[in-house]
């Protein structure tokens, strides 16, 4: 009797530690919750909300949403908008890649887009960020400053394709790296001219992420990057086997699998000549 | 009647199976009924003048038995492997207790947290035989605690001390033991000591020293005349350890482990025994690299598991039968981490899981009974179920296992099986034993969960499989022995017939983590393998006072028809001994032929031949009820420059010894 009593405890006591605890996600309402405002440009009529995830401007992909508001906060709907980022620099100005601004799913105020800022500002050299938009048939301006800070590891990369094609690849995804394997996005662009940078289909990019650290070994299991949604928009899985430094190395292809640019990591050859960078 | 009082009390003391106790002195009644069981006698209470080297590491206890391998590693904390195979398919316990090892690269089989001095022997059974603590394929190794007895045989104790020339090993302890009519309490410690090694030829092997320091007690309280608890504990600790054939050593391998114990006798006429057990252990280990002056990279590597159990076992015996059944169970937590520290102090350290706080939920039950059709004919038919659950409670391990296996989901439960049945005959002088089994384990948690342990030996780095089937195993055995006026011949012999063996298996098109290593190895399952053990052990009393005994041993493996690893050649030894008085000398011969199964595929090459001898002297000086024993010697007499299979890397063995081993008894 002893030993069944006995045994029903170490059964209950199993029970116990084999529990599963499982999260419910909260459905998202507001699409601006968890995104952290970096600045307001106002002009006479209206304010201008800029989030972004960190509530900051990095060089590289920005995924930012807005959302305008009269000045006495009341939020305005169903504006049209577009908007345009561009370096000033001594002695000329230049664009860099960006999105069209869309409405968010769902909703009728709060925009989303991307910019690929491709440096960051300084003392002389600033970013200004320019608003069009129409309300009830008025057209409405409004343009700022806005900072945008250096980032640590190397997120886009520009180069010259064997076909002389001036090329710009962005790393979309991950932001926040983790072990394991990782969404991967980029987006490609082509530096046509200062100002224009048209989104690029049907090319394919190459990953083989190395630790240079660790005897420049890579990781199993990546996937290529190729297009499945999105204008401009490579998607593949880049596997993270533990935290450091990855080098990222690339390769981007035409839709005939000809390499244009980058070279395979061989023993002899550490690193092809573009690349990205990720730290975790 | 007397005979029965006889088995009852070997059966009760050995928890084995003998039934012919008028032999308990020969080889043959030892272990009749289950061939596959042998004991090895390790407190100096009993080997007095037995075994040539009374403060050899428990190690060296155990490589003495012909089912037993040492993998050696350097000089210290060797692998014990059953029947040819490692320490994955064998259930090795401390007293009943179940242990993981903290080392994902097996530096730290549990075999090296416990001293001579804790124990009193080492029960080996073969096979599924070995199942009553756990899932087993190769068979099982119970060290059993050495503790005093309620026989009021006051305080007695023992303080000794050792020396070896060769790699200057210091040796010293001591053991305190009290006993009363309803009360006892033991305490020892042991400490040791010791510089590189030097092999054949005066080579010093470099980080092949140690330092171990150990302690344990024991209080026992009888409560009745057929009741009594008892409670144990050992603490064990080893620090500034080499390992010369691996690239890494260690700072720290520190165990506890403590348990409370409970049994009673004479429970009924049918029920004879009931013994529980709880028990709680942990166990540290940190592996160290900055003694090596050139590494790719500096790193970390420490290893944590914490394990708590019981069994519960009661036996007894009804007619013709005769009876065991026993539960246990136990929780497993192991959890290693590795952090390489790049060049560059402004990059960020590298980190991973290598085991990813995994948790083991383990449960069994086993069944044995003897069956005594007549005089002659026994049977034992034996029976056992568990069920294991593992969980991966950390998620970035689970995000890493993710990148090999997809849709790895972080429970996983296995249900194993075994029965063996087996059939004694016995006449006169004469014993002959054949059985059949069929047994299944788990995986390991390296097996199922390791990610990135670089294995020095064919230098890959391995990732475990969490979805692995269960390895099984359809084993045959057989066993003759022939007492003889002055001497006895015994014979085994084992076949395994392994289905899904666990194995590395190379993984073309993934580069190693591990700098300057060959590749990367899943671990897979092999569609079968084959091992097939042999020994022939003879001893024969020339003279009166002059004894010989001579053992060989054949093994043999394969797997989907190539060589397995580590499986010892045709090897040999012998050992002379003269008793006068009370002096017993020695001499010993081992030896092995050149390795010609070997497996290149795991990075193998072919052990060479060799032979050794050693000497040894002893005496016994008795007065006022104190002993002083004085035991001398010399291991490796010519100095042989050799290397064996079982050497790691092929990591020359020590060269010649002179040691000296002084007990005083009071």
């Amino acid at each position: 009797m002893k030993t069944i009593k006995y045994l029903s405890i170490i059964i209950l006591f199993f029970g116990l530690f084999s529990c599963v605890k499982t999260k419910k996600q909260p459905i998202q309402t507001n699409p601006l919750e968890g995104k952290t405002l970096v600045q307001k440009i106002q002009n006479n009529n209206h304010n201008i909300a800029l989030y972004t995830e960190n509530g900051k401007f990095k060089v590289g992909y920005n995924k930012i949403f807005i959302q305008i508001s009269k000045l006495d906060n009341s939020i305005v709907e169903n504006a049209n908008i577009s908007w345009k980022p561009l370096m000033k620099m001594t002695s000329m100005s230049h664009s860099c890649p960006f999105s069209d601004l869309n409405l968010v799913d769902q909703s009728k105020s709060v925009f989303e887009g991307y910019i690929v800022f491709q440096m960051a500002s300084n003392e002389t050299e600033f970013w200004d960020l320019s608003f069009e938009y129409t309300l009830d048939g008025q057209n409405f301006q409004a343009h700022d400053t806005v900072h945008v800070s250096e980032s640590l590891f190397k997120n886009i990369v520009s180069f010259t394709g064997s076909d002389n094609v001036k090329y710009l690849i962005a790393l979309v995804a991950p932001q926040n790296p983790k072990i394991g394997l990782n969404n991967m996005s980029a987006l490609l662009f082509e530096r046509a001219s200062m100002m224009s940078f048209p989104t690029l289909n049907n090319y394919s990019i190459n990953i083989d992420p190395r630790m240079p650290s660790m005897g420049n070994h890579n990781s199993p299991n990546n996937e290529h990057l190729s297009q499945t949604n999105g204008e401009g928009l490579y998607n593949g899985k880049l596997s993270l086997t533990m935290t450091g430094y990855w080098k990222i190395n690339l390769q981007l292809l035409d839709k005939n699998k000809n390499v244009l640019k980058g070279e395979d990591v061989t023993p002899e050859n550490e690193s092809s000549s573009i690349f990205l960078e990720i730290e975790l | 009647m007397v005979t029965k009082k006889i088995i009852l009390f070997i059966f009760l003391y050995s928890f084995s199976n003998s039934l012919f106790a008028q032999d308990t002195d020969s080889i043959i009644g030892k272990n009749n009924i289950k061939e596959l069981e042998e004991v090895i006698v390790i407190d100096q209470k009993d080997i007095s003048g037995k075994h040539s080297k009374a403060l050899s590491s428990l190690d060296n206890f155990l490589e003495s038995n012909n089912a037993i391998n040492m993998i050696k590693r350097g000089a210290y904390a060797w692998e014990a492997a059953i029947n040819g195979m490692s320490t994955e398919r064998s259930v090795i316990t401390i007293d009943g207790m179940r242990i993981y090892g903290a080392c994902t690269d097996k530096m730290d089989p549990i075999t090296s947290y416990v001293e001579i001095t804790n124990l009193s022997k080492a029960v080996i059974k073969g096979g599924q035989g070995g199942g009553a603590h756990g899932a087993t394929i190769a068979g099982s190794i119970d060290l059993i605690r050495q503790h005093s007895n309620f026989d009021n045989s006051g305080l007695k104790g023992s303080i000794f001390t050792g020396f070896e020339t060769n790699n200057l090993q210091k040796i010293a302890g001591a053991k305190l033991d009290y006993s009363t009519k309803k009360f006892y309490s033991d305490f020892d410690f042991t400490i040791r000591d010791a510089e590189n090694y030097k092999a054949g030829g005066n080579e010093e092997i470099l980080y092949s020293q140690f330092s171990k320091f150990n302690m344990s007690a024991n209080v026992g309280r009888k409560i009745n005349e057929h009741q009594d608890l008892s409670a144990s504990v050992i603490y064990d600790r080893a620090w500034d350890v080499g390992y010369p054939a691996l690239p890494m050593d260690v700072s720290l391998a520190e165990a506890f482990m403590g348990s409370v114990k409970f049994q009673k006798h004479h429970i009924s006429s049918y029920i004879h025994h009931w013994e529980s057990k709880l028990y709680f252990n942990k166990v540290i280990h940190i592996m160290d690299d900055t003694k090596r002056p050139i590494v790719p990279i500096r790193m970390d590597m420490p290893g944590w598991t914490s394990t708590g159990g019981f069994y519960s076992f009661i036996n007894g015996e009804r007619g013709k039968h005769n009876w065991k059944a026993s539960v246990n169970g136990h929780i497993n937590r192991s959890y290693a981490e590795m952090t390489m520290y790049p060049a560059d102090v402004n990059e960020k350290d590298m980190f991973m899981l290598t085991w990813p706080d995994v948790s083991t939920y383990f449960a069994s039950v086993f069944l044995e009974d003897n069956y005594y059709l007549d005089d002659n004919w026994s049977s034992n038919l034996s029976i056992g179920s568990s069920i294991q659950t593992n969980t991966i409670n950390d998620s970035f391990g689970i995000e890493s296992l993710r990148i090999f296996h997809p849709d790895l989901n972080s429970i996983k439960t296995r249900w194993l099986k075994n029965i063996g049945y087996s059939m004694n005959y016995y006449k006169r002088n004469q014993n002959i034993n054949f059985g059949l089994a069929y047994s299944e384990r788990a995986p390991s948690v390296s097996e199922a969960y390791g990610f990135y342990l670089f294995n020095s030996f064919d230098r890959y780095d391995y990732i475990g499989d969490p979805n692995l089937n269960n390895e099984k195993s359809i084993e045959l055995n057989a066993a003759y022995s022939i007492a003889l006026k002055k001497g006895f011949v015994k014979v085994q012999a084992n076949y395994f017939r392994m289905y899904d063996y666990i194995i590395g298996k190379i993984q073309p098109g993934l580069t190693p983590m591990t700098i300057n290593a060959n590749g990367i190895k899943k671990y897979e399952a092999l569609e079968n393998a084959n091992i097939f053990n042999a020994n022939l052990s003879l001893n024969y009393n020339i003279l009166k006072q002059v004894n010989a005994s001579f053992r060989l041993i054949y093994r043999y493996g394969q797997g989907n028809d190539l060589p397995l690893p580590l499986i010892q050649p045709f090897s040999y030894g012998a050992v002379v001994r003269y008793e006068p008085n009370k002096y017993v000398f020695e001499i010993n011969m081992e030896g092995a032929l050149k390795q010609i199964n070997y497996s290149t595929e795991y990075g193998e090459t072919p052990a060479p031949a060799y032979t050794i001898f050693n000497l040894s002297a002893s005496r016994d000086f008795s007065f006022l009820k104190q002993t002083i024993l004085l035991k001398t010697g010399i291991e490796n007499l010519f100095d042989t420059h050799y290397s064996t299979f079982a050497d790691w890397n092929r990591i020359p063995r020590m060269g010649r010894n002179v040691f000296v081993n002084v007990i005083y008894k009071f």
